[in-house]
C-alpha cells in the first residue's frame, strides 16, 4: 500500500514537473520544472530498489547536467527575441501529434500482458552492480570512458574562442 | 545609548493593518492543524499496526506545526510580554527546547528499531529540522563571537545576558516578523521556490547521516553519495534564486556559483573516493567502524595519500559551502550578499539555515570519512566491557569511547575551522578559484587515486613500510593537534595582552 | 490500482516521453530543446529500469540507465558549447536563426 502511495504521489511530481516543462514560457523556470522531474524519476529508482542509480541521477543529473543547462541559460540570456511561445499553427500540430502518440503507446502499455514478475524485490546493492559494471558489461563501460574522453577534448575545443573574435587580453 | 534588548529586537514591525490579519491566519492555521492532530490522533486509537505508527507520525507532525503557528500568533500579538518573558525564562527555556527535540528526534529512531522506516523517516526530518535550527542559532552567535575575537572585538554582548548567548534566538524572532520582499520585475515564483530549493535538500541528508553506528535515519548502502547529491542539489536554489531577483549583484553571485561548483565538484569526488577505496563500500556506518581502533587507525593517518585526500577533501567542502576564501558568491564587500541580496526575512534565514547546515553535516562528513567517525581517540575496544553493562556505563562509554557526542564535538570543530578561516583568510578571486580547483586540486587528487590504488595492491597491511608510514602521519597529525591546542591555551592565557584594550574591562573573569 | 506492476512505470514513461517530444518540437530555444531531450532521455531510464526490476531481474537495464544518464551529462556539455558558439555567432539562441550554411 505504501508502495502505492509512494507511486502515485512521485508520479504526480513527475508528470507534473514535465508538463510544467510543457506550458512553460521562461527557459528559467523550464529548468526548474526539470529539477522536479529530475528528483521524482530519483525517487522513483530508490522506489524500484535502484538505489545507487537514484543517487546517480541526484549527482549527475539534478548536480551536474541541470547546473550546466542553468549556465547556458544565463550566458544566452540577453538573446534578442527569445520567443519560447510556439506558434499557434505549430502548437496545436504538436499537441495533436503527442496526444495521439500518448493515446496509441498507453492503450498498447495497458493491453499488453506482460509476463508474471519473476525476481519480485531483489536486492540491487552497489556492490553487486559494481562487479557486473566491470565483469559483464566492460566493453560498453570501456566505449562509454572512451566517449567521454572525447567530449571532454570536444567541449574544450568548442569553448576557446575563435580566432576573428578573439577579445583582448586584458592583464 | 540605551541597552539594546530582547525586547528591543522583538518590537513590533508590522504594519498596522498586516498585524491583526498575520494574527488571524496564524492562530487560525494553528487551531486547524492541532484539531487535526487531534482527530488524527484519536482515529490513530481505533487503528493497528502500520496505519497506527503512520497517523501517530503524521499526527505529531501536524501537532508540532500547528504549536509553531500559534507560538507565531503570541509572537505577533505580544511582542513586549514575549521579549520580557525570553529575558526572564530564556535560558531555561532554551534548555527545554534543546531536550525536548533530541527527545523527539532520536528515542523512537533507538526505542523502536523495526518500526516502519517512514515513521523513522519523519522523525528523522522532524530531529534534523530540531538540530539545525538549535545549531545554527549557537553556530551563528559563535561565528560573531570568534570573529570579533579575531578583529579584537566583543560580538554581540547584550541580548540574554552572559555574553549575548540570546542574540541569535532574538535576531530569529526579528527576522520572522520582517516583511516578505519581492523584487520588482524579478520572476516572483522562482524567487519564493528558490529558498526553499536550497533548504530542503540541505536539510534532508540529515537522514542518511550517522551520528553513530545507531543514531542514524536511514543507513543506506549509498548514503556517501547520496548526502554529497544533496550537497550539490542545493546549488540550484542558489543559482534560481540570484536569478529570480533581478539585481546585477545577485545575478554576478550566481554565475559565481556556477563557475565554483563546476569547479570544485571534480577535486571533491576524487578525494571522496579514497576513503571509499580504503573501505570498499559507500555505507557510511561501515567506513565509521573502520576507525575504531584509536586515533592511529584513522583514515586521515593511514598513509600520507589519506592526509592528503583529507585536506583536499576539506578545502573542497570549504568551497561547497561557499565560506572563505571561497565566499565569491555571497561577497559581502564586492557584491552586497551576492545571490542573497535581495532576500529577507524569513527566506533569508532559510538561506542561512542551510548554509550552516550544510558546514555542520560537511564538517561531520570530513569526520566520518577521515578523522575517526563518532569514536574518540582511545581505541573502542578497551571500553567494549562498558557498552553492554548497566545504563550508567553506556552513557559513560559513550562519552569516553564513542557515541555521537563525539561527532557533534568532531562536527562542530570542523565548523570552527571554517569559521577560522574565513575571518584570517582573504577572500580569492574567481581565476584564482578555478585555477585552484582544476589546475592544481585536481592533479593532486588524480596522483593520489592513482599511488592509493598502488599502495592497496602493492603493500601488504601489516608489512613494515605501511605501519612505518602510519605511524610519521600520527605522529604529524598529533603534533598539528597539540599545536593547535597549545596555540589556544596560550590565547586563553595572556588573552588580555591579545586583546585591545578597549575590550579588557568586559572580558570574563575581569 | 493499489499493487504497483510494470505497466504504471511505462504509462509514467510514456507521458515523460510525449512532454519531452512535444517540448522538443515546439520550444523557440535551444537550451529549451535540450531540456526537451533531457526528458525524453529520463523516459527512456524510467523504462530501462522499470523492466530490469519487474522482469529480467538483471543488472542490464540499470547499467543502461546508468550510461544514458553519463551521456546525458556529456550531451548537455557539448550541447550547451555548441549553444555558446552559435549565441556568440548569430546574437541569438533560436535554432531557425541557424539556416546559413557559411559562418
Amino acid at each position: 500500500m505504501y508502495e502505492a502511495i509512494a507511486f502515485y504521489l512521485l508520479a504526480a511530481v513527475v508528470a507534473g514537473s514535465a508538463f510544467g516543462c510543457v506550458i512553460a514560457t521562461n527557459i528559467v523556470r523550464m529548468a526548474l520544472c526539470l529539477l522536479g522531474t529530475l528528483g521524482g524519476v530519483a525517487l522513483l529508482y530508490f522506489l524500484m530498489a535502484a538505489n545507487f542509480l537514484g543517487v546517480v541521477q541526484l549527482i549527475v543529473y539534478a548536480g551536474g547536467t541541470l547546473i550546466v543547462i542553468v549556465f547556458g541559460v544565463m550566458l544566452t540570456s540577453r538573446a534578442a527575441g527569445v520567443r519560447l511561445r510556439p506558434k499557434r499553427s505549430e502548437a496545436l500540430a504538436g499537441t495533436l501529434i503527442c496526444i495521439g502518440l500518448l493515446a496509441g503507446l498507453v492503450t498498447l502499455l495497458v493491453r499488453t500482458a506482460w509476463p508474471a514478475a519473476q525476481s519480485e524485490a531483489q536486492a540491487y546493492d552497489v556492490a553487486w552492480l559494481g562487479n557486473e559494471l566491470l565483469s559483464t558489461y566492460l566493453v560498453p563501460f570501456e566505449m562509454v570512458s572512451v566517449l567521454l574522453l572525447a567530449v571532454m577534448i570536444g567541449a574544450a575545443f568548442l569553448a576557446q574562442p575563435s580566432g576573428k573574435d578573439k577579445e583582448p587580453e586584458e592583464r | 545609548m540605551a541597552e539594546f534588548t530582547t525586547e528591543d529586537a522583538l518590537r513590533s514591525r508590522w504594519s498596522a493593518a498586516a498585524r491583526p490579519r498575520a494574527v488571524r491566519w496564524f492562530s487560525g492555521l494553528g487551531v486547524v492543524f492541532v484539531l487535526g492532530a487531534a482527530a488524527l490522533g484519536l482515529l490513530a486509537t481505533r487503528l493497528t499496526g502500520m496505519s497506527y505508527a503512520v497517523a501517530l507520525a503524521v499526527a505529531v507532525v501536524l501537532l508540532l506545526t500547528g504549536g509553531s503557528c500559534l507560538g507565531a500568533a503570541v509572537v505577533v500579538q505580544y511582542p513586549r510580554a514575549v521579549g520580557r518573558l525570553l529575558q526572564r525564562l530564556g535560558l531555561p527555556l532554551f534548555l527545554l527546547a534543546v531536550a525536548a527535540i533530541i527527545v523527539v528526534a532520536w528515542a523512537p529512531v533507538l526505542l523502536w528499531p523495526d518500526k516502519p522506516l517512514i515513521v523513522r523517516d519523519v522523525l528523522a526530518v522532524v530531529g534534523a529540522v530540531g538540530f539545525v535550527s538549535l545549531f545554527a542559532s549557537f553556530a551563528i552567535w559563535w561565528e560573531r563571537k570568534v570573529a570579533g575575537r579575531i578583529q579584537s572585538r566583543l560580538g554581540p554582548m547584550r541580548v540574554g545576558g552572559w555574553h549575548g548567548w540570546a542574540q541569535s534566538i532574538a535576531d530569529g524572532l526579528k527576522l520572522f516578523q520582517k516583511e516578505d520582499i519581492l523584487p520588482g520585475g524579478g520572476d516572483a515564483v522562482l524567487f519564493r521556490m528558490a529558498a526553499y530549493v536550497t533548504f530542503v535538500p540541505a536539510l534532508s541528508l540529515f537522514i542518511a547521516l550517522p551520528f553513530s553506528a545507531a543514531w542514524v535515519g536511514r543507513d543506506l548502502d549509498v548514503g556517501l553519495l547520496l548526502i554529497v547529491a544533496l550537497f550539490g542539489l542545493g546549488v540550484i536554489g542558489v543559482l534560481l534564486g540570484g536569478w529570480a531577483s533581478n539585481n546585477k549583484w545577485s545575478m554576478y553571485g550566481a554565475m559565481r556559483e556556477a563557475c565554483q561548483v563546476i569547479s570544485y565538484e571534480i577535486p571533491l569526488g576524487f578525494s571522496l573516493l579514497i576513503p571509499i577505496m580504503v573501505a570498499g563500500t559507500l555505507r557510511l556506518t561501515t567506513i565509521g567502524e573502520l576507525q575504531a581502533g584509536g586515533f592511529w587507525t584513522w583514515l586521515a593517518f593511514r598513509n600520507p595519500f589519506t592526509l592528503i585526500a583529507a585536506l583536499t577533501f576539506l578545502i573542497a567542502t570549504l568551497a561547497s559551502c561557499k565560506r572563505a576564501p571561497f565566499d565569491l558568491p555571497e561577497a559581502e564587500s564586492e557584491l552586497v550578499a551576492g545571490y542573497m541580496t535581495e532576500y529577507s526575512g524569513f527566506r533569508w534565514a532559510l538561506f542561512m539555515f542551510a548554509e550552516y547546515a550544510e558546514m555542520f553535516a560537511a564538517g561531520a562528513l570530513t569526520a566520518i570519512l577521515f578523522f575517526g567517525a563518532w569514536h574518540s581517540p582511545l581505541p573502542a575496544a578497551w571500553g567494549a566491557a562498558w557498552a553492554t553493562g548497566p545504563l550508567w556505563q553506556q552513557a559513560l562509554h559513550g562519552v569516553v569511547f564513542s557515541g555521537p557526542l563525539w561527532l557533534i564535538f568532531k562536527g562542530i570543530f570542523f565548523v570552527y575551522v571554517q569559521i577560522w578561516l574565513r575571518w584570517t583568510l582573504p577572500r580569492i578571486r574567481l581565476d584564482q578559484v578555478m585555477h585552484a580547483c582544476v589546475q592544481f586540486m585536481l592533479p593532486v587528487t588524480m596522483v593520489v587515486l592513482l599511488a592509493q590504488t598502488f599502495w592497496q595492491l602493492l603493500v601488504p597491511a601489516g608489512s613494515v613500510l605501511a605501519v612505518a608510514l602510519n605511524l610519521a602521519c600520527t605522529v604529524l597529525g598529533a603534533l598539528v593537534a597539540l599545536g593547535i591546542a597549545s596555540i589556544a591555551v596560550y590565547g586563553l592565557r595572556y588573552r588580555r595582552r591579545l586583546v585591545g584594550t578597549l575590550v579588557v574591562d568586559h572580558l570574563p573573569g575581569s | 490500482m493499489l499493487a504497483i506492476g510494470l505497466t504504471h512505470y511505462l504509462v509514467l514513461a510514456a507521458f515523460l516521453f510525449c512532454c519531452g517530444l512535444y517540448v522538443m518540437a515546439t520550444k523557440r530555444n535551444a537550451v529549451g530543446i535540450l531540456i526537451g531531450a533531457e526528458l525524453v532521455l529520463n523516459a527512456a531510464g524510467i523504462n530501462l529500469v522499470a523492466f530490469s526490476r519487474y522482469e529480467t531481474g538483471l543488472a542490464d537495464g540499470q547499467i543502461a540507465a546508468l550510461f544514458i544518464i553519463v551521456l546525458a551529462a556529456a550531451e548537455a556539455a557539448i550541447a550547451i558549447a555548441i549553444f555558446v558558439n552559435y549565441y556568440r555567432l548569430l546574437g541569438t539562441i533560436d535554432p531557425d536563426a541557424g539556416d546559413r550554411l557559411r559562418g
